[in-house]
């Protein structure tokens, strides 16, 4: 049996307000398999978010372990960590987080500039990648110009492009109207089941959730349920 | 490349907020240019005396003037190769406004002792063999229109009732220092008719005696000899070089001067606050973009450094702006104010701190933005959506 993709261990997180102290993630233990697609669901402030930044290595555990990708996050030094997150994650956010002044193209080959890849292998894999996502006659446009699906889509070809075995989303239909979310969400099964991302995707769309395998709801900081979504599991959709 | 492309985009991102900003980069740099000119303008004096030059004047004050007849037992002293001298004239061209410095001045020697006031050999041989003649700068003649063989009339204030001229010669400079705004005379003129109007008491009296010693090194034994001559007489004497005279007459304007500096670097610190406002305008509203930035793993230095170029840029491109402009507005300031400040030339050193003062500006007003844009939390940052 495979080490999971990801691994919590008694994970505790707090945030301060003024003299307050808010705990927000209360001992929380699961693991994540490889290749999965997990969706987490929860109220407003049932620490969603945090949990997701913790397992992309975006924030630290009070205490506790977060072990990704047999790596525990919370020894690394800030320098590793950032390496880290460039190497193993794919980031998509429900805003997209596009730079505006970079065209579709540019955006996606940024973080390509983190590594030793030559030019011309840059320009091949982003055009690979726009491609994947259907906008490879969209490479000279700038965010302004494209609809939020497609700004959306450049955003999932730039969480591809480094080929990093985990992509977390944060509300990724959020921000768009169905259609656009539908074709996101499907692109989001093809790169799970085609290329075997691990996907862990956080929202409030139950439409969204049911496109994952998995189906984690959080209440408090801790875990609620975790149930597997028949429907989307491939071999098991009746 | 990338790097630079995303700098420049990003700075043209409000294109009225940068316009503006380096508009207001441009008028503090020309403006600080400008000043440091009128500043230099000040020092032209100075910076146009000669090393093997002494001045010879009452120890008193230069309102008193000496004998004629210590000019046989200044010339007398070892050392030095050539005395003249000169009055300060003071009168009037037509109106009180038509300002030029004028002087009566022993002319075969002044033109022996400063070679630098050039004259062609014909002026020069017109002008020392008319007792009336004189010779004026090429700045004034063109401000006033005159021409060789004009009749000018100058109404006294120190040597009073009207003094007839006929321009002889109009020299130009020989060095980029030198005041092409003067007017000279004979001194002998001066004195001839003192002596009729006024009486042989008022006779054969000079401002100043200028010297020029066969060696610099040697000047200030030559300045003590001098001194120690008319020691103890009723005309005592100091002699100094001639840069320490020009300089004497700065310091009596120090505090203007000081005044104009501190009010050119005033201007720049001003700059420096509104950019620094932009810059941290900018860098505020970026701060998502930094968050994912960071969260895609580029390191806090690079954030610093996007902010720092982005600055730097504007700086450098009001800067270039700037020293582009200011030749010719100060050649157009120089115009306006050559009547009273002959030399307004803009100096190599004033461009260098122009530009130096632009990248420092640049460089200051990104420092903050920059810390705060390297220390940019990344989960707060991503939670705030431009």
């Amino acid at each position: 049996m495979s080490a999971p993709a990801v691994r919590l261990v008694d994970v505790h997180k707090a945030y301060r307000r003024g003299a307050q102290r808010v705990p927000v993630l209360a001992g929380l233990s699961f693991d994540i398999a490889e290749g999965e697609f997990l969706a987490l669901m929860g109220p407003s402030g049932s620490g969603k978010s945090t949990l997701l930044n913790l397992i992309a290595g975006l924030d630290r555990a009070d205490s506790g372990a977060v072990i990704v990708a047999g790596e525990n996050l919370g020894k690394l030094p800030e320098r590793l960590l950032a390496d880290w997150r460039a190497s193993h994650v794919g980031f998509i956010f429900q805003f997209y987080n596009l730079m505006p002044v970079l065209t579709a193209f540019e955006n996606v080959q940024l973080p390509l500039l983190l590594t030793d890849l030559p030019r011309r292998e840059r320009r091949a894999h982003v055009e690979h990648a726009l491609a994947l996502v259907g906008l490879a006659d969209r490479m000279t446009h700038f965010p302004n110009e494209l609809s939020g699906g497609q700004q959306q889509r450049v955003a999932i070809a730039r969480a591809l492009i480094t080929d990093p075995p985990l992509i977390v989303a944060d509300e990724p239909t959020g921000d768009l109207d169905r259609d656009s979310a539908t074709e996101v969400l499907g692109m989001l099964q093809r790169l799970n089941r085609e290329l075997g991302k691990t996907i862990i995707m956080v929202t409030h769309d139950q439409r969204a959730a049911d496109h994952a395998h998995t189906i984690m709801r959080l209440e408090k900081g801790v875990l609620w349920s975790r149930d597997q979504n028949a429907a989307a599991v491939p071999g098991r959709a009746g | 490349m990338f790097f630079l492309a995303m700098v420049w985009r990003n700075a043209w991102r409000h294109k009225l907020r940068s316009a503006l900003t380096l508009v207001g980069l441009v008028v503090a740099l020309l403006a600080f240019g400008l000043l440091l000119t009128v500043v230099d303008a000040w020092y032209q004096g100075v910076n146009a005396s000669s090393d093997k030059r002494l001045v010879t004047r009452h120890s008193v004050s230069l309102v008193f003037p000496l004998p004629l007849n210590y000019l046989g037992k200044i010339r007398a002293i070892e050392g030095v190769r050539a005395t003249t001298y000169e009055n300060w004239f003071g009168g009037i061209y037509k109106e009180p406004k038509n300002f030029f410095p004028q002087f009566a001045v022993d002319a075969r020697t002044f033109l022996q002792i400063y070679p630098e006031f050039r004259l062609s050999d014909a002026e020069r041989d017109a002008f020392l063999r008319d007792r009336k003649g004189a010779i004026v700068g090429r700045k004034t003649a063109e401000n006033y229109g005159l021409k060789v063989g004009d009749n000018i009339t100058l109404k006294g204030t120190i040597f009073p009732g009207d003094w007839d001229f006929v321009l002889r010669g109009i020299y130009t400079g020989g060095r980029e220092s030198t005041d092409e705004s003067q007017f000279f005379f004979h001194w002998q003129y001066l004195d001839e008719v003192v002596r009729q109007r006024q009486g042989a008491r008022r006779a054969s009296l000079v401002g100043l005696y200028v010297s020029e010693v066969e060696d610099a090194d040697d000047i200030a034994r030559i300045a003590a000899a001098i001194d120690a001559q008319f020691a103890n007489s009723p005309a005592e004497t100091r002699s100094e070089t001639e840069k320490a005279f020009q300089l004497g007459f700065v310091s009596m304007s120090e505090a203007l001067v000081a005044a104009i500096r501190a009010v050119s670097y005033l201007v720049i610190l001003i700059i420096l606050a509104v950019m620094a406002n932009t810059m941290a305008m900018t860098a505020r509203e970026r701060r998502a973009e930094y968050a994912t930035l960071r969260a895609l793993g580029f390191a806090p230095p690079f954030l610093a450094t996007l902010i720092f170029a982005e600055s730097l840029l504007l700086a450098l491109l009001g800067g270039l702006l700037a020293l582009g402009l200011t030749y010719p507005v100060a050649a157009l300031f120089g115009q306006a104010v050559s009547k009273f400040i002959p030399h307004f030339v803009v100096s190599p050193q004033t461009s260098l701190l122009q530009l130096a003062a632009a990248l420092a500006v640049g460089l200051l007003a990104a420092l903050i933005p920059a810390w705060r844009a390297a220390r940019v939390n990344i989960v707060a940052g991503l939670r705030a959506v431009a």
